[in-house]
């Protein structure tokens, strides 16, 4: 199967300091990719390059090309919007809309375009019970997103995502901010979801990597070191730096 | 043994001692407010022997020497500038605010902030100068355009200079506010396909309004009770404005250019402490709106 996206002699600088470092790497479709790497190796950077909210950063200085498809994002005509709505994020910590739990989900739609209210309605029913959230929340869709537990929040961003039904969604350490319960539901999910969607996640969870990951991106000081099939790379590391961080001899 | 009992005594009487001076500041600033308004209403109070609270607020007529003191006039003089003030300085210090927050570049509000600091504390002394010279001329011309002859000073002069007074101080607070509003929320909202001004109008905007209510709040309570500069643009002629070319006569100028004259004249005083109480009724009132909105603001984040 092609590759879903395809890096090429990404290099990126924040001011002078060099953070990534000609990244080259193909994310295979339909798995699960994982961003492995001590903190301040650039993960979540390369994470966000993928989005291209590096834009909102003035500071900062991209060369490379990102294909997703044969569009390189970097490097084209097509409107920002576009490009960002093929790709979910979800952050570390839930940032939920300041609105209702059903306009949270239903907000992509509505920018999108969409207005009628029973298909929204459907809509957002639909991505709730993907995130098995609708039960929960069935009976107070129209109260602020806030209330919810920082679990069920986690849940509906993710549900928020998908329903601008991207092909590709980007994690940030979904789990850090949450109890292993519902670390264990977001875990199942994105297992469930591999099957229809390309999902990129950043941990430094090595538990969830083992458990989880399909493939594997192993980055340390802003270079990729090693990336492969992930039981491969997590039984038999090739690289003395993948050794060292599989031993836990550096974080 | 008798020594180290006496040193022990010693050092836990200093502690308590330090302890009372601190505690002793404390009540000071805490009662300070309170003592304030007594005062005032205990100075003020002799004039509801002949007057009642409502007729004094609701009458338009001032005229000491003949027992006359409505302060209708004053009151809303004082609400016009005030109004005026802030629909001009808001939107500008929102606008601002939102582009030094979310598209400026880091070292453009590493710039701005000191600048800001500098306009909010000059003198205001320095703002009524400035008022006198160019914003009363300039209302003046205004007013010419529209047909109408007016010396210039009027309540539009002295809300255009308080506007350009509270700016600053609005917009500190609402840089901190926007500023307080993660990046991520920003990222999010971008990922699922808005603009960036449909991020900004749908998502911070609506997280910024608490605080965006409270800033008026202390807006309003600032300018309200703003005395100088107001003062030498706005006319003090007493009457109810009938438009923003008239002038006025705010309350915090009725109180210092009077104040001190006159003063045998039976009830003036009080007249002037009832002024003065009610002034720091309405700054009390907006400024305590403006904190509530902000503490629950911090709740809901």
């Amino acid at each position: 199967m092609k590759p879903a996206i395809r890096i090429r002699n990404l290099n990126l600088h924040i001011h002078k300091h060099h953070i990534l470092k000609n990244i080259n790497v193909d994310i295979p479709a339909n798995k699960l990719t994982v961003i492995i790497g001590p903190s301040g190796c650039g993960k979540t950077t390369l994470l966000k390059t993928l989005n291209r909210l590096t834009d909102l950063s003035s500071d900062i200085d991209i060369s490379g090309q990102i294909f997703i498809g044969e569009e390189d994002i970097l490097h084209t005509s097509r409107d920002i919007t576009e490009i960002r709505k093929q790709m979910g994020l979800l952050a570390q910590r839930p940032f939920p809309l300041p609105m209702s739990i059903f306009n949270n989900v239903a907000f992509g739609l509505k920018i999108g375009g969409r207005k009628n209210k029973n298909i929204l309605a459907k809509r957002v029913e639909y991505y709730l019970r993907e995130v098995n959230l609708w039960e929960e929340v069935k009976d107070r869709l129209h109260q602020p997103a806030s209330r919810l537990s920082i679990g069920q929040q986690q849940r509906l961003c993710l549900a928020r995502g998908l329903a601008v039904d991207p092909k590709i969604i980007l994690a940030d350490e979904p789990t850090s901010a949450l109890d292993p319960i519902s670390t264990q539901a977001i875990e199942q999910k994105f297992a469930e979801l591999k099957k229809n969607y390309t999902i990129v996640m950043v941990t430094h969870i090595l538990r969830q990597a083992r458990q989880i990951a399909d493939y594997l991106i192993f980055m340390h000081m802003g270079e990729i070191i090693e990336h492969g099939p992930a039981q491969e790379i997590l039984n038999n590391p090739k690289e003395e730096k993948t050794k060292m961080y599989l031993q836990g001899v550096f974080y | 043994m008798k020594i180290q009992q006496l040193k022990h005594i010693y050092r836990k009487t200093k502690d308590i001692l330090t302890q009372g001076w601190m505690l002793a500041g404390l009540v000071v600033v805490i009662l300070l407010p309170f003592v304030i308004g007594l005062g005032l209403y205990l100075k003020s109070h002799h004039i509801f022997t002949q007057y009642n609270f409502w007729e004094l607020i609701g009458s338009t007529e001032w005229k000491p020497l003949s027992g006359k003191f409505g302060l209708y006039p004053f009151i809303l003089s004082s609400l016009w500038i005030t109004l005026i003030a802030i629909v001009i300085a808001l939107p500008v210090a929102l606008l601002s605010a939102i582009h030094l927050t979310t598209y400026a570049k880091a070292w453009v509000l590493k710039w701005v902030h000191p600048l800001i600091d500098i306009l909010a504390g000059l003198p205001s002394v320095i703002y009524g100068i400035w008022g006198v010279i160019a914003v009363v001329p300039a209302v003046q011309s205004l007013a010419l355009s529209f047909g109408i002859k007016v010396s210039g000073y009027s309540i539009l002069a002295g809300g255009i200079v308080l506007a350009i007074m509270i700016l600053p101080f609005i917009l500190n607070i609402l840089i901190e506010i926007f500023k307080s509003i993660p990046i991520e929320l920003t990222e999010v909202t971008l990922s699922l396909g808005a603009t960036r001004w449909q991020t900004v109008k749908k998502v911070i905007l609506r997280k910024a309004m608490p605080g965006i209510i409270s800033a008026t709040g202390l807006g309003i309570s600032r300018a309200f009770g703003e005395t100088i500069a107001v003062l030498m643009v706005a006319g003090n002629v007493v009457k109810i404005p009938t438009g923003i070319f008239q002038p006025g006569y705010p309350l915090p100028a009725l109180l210092i250019n009077n104040y001190g004259e006159m003063l045998s004249i039976p009830l003036y005083d009080s007249a002037l402490m009832l002024a003065a109480f009610i002034l720091l009724l309405i700054v009390l009132f907006f400024n305590i709106l403006g904190r509530y909105t902000i503490v629950r603001f911090e709740k809901s984040m």
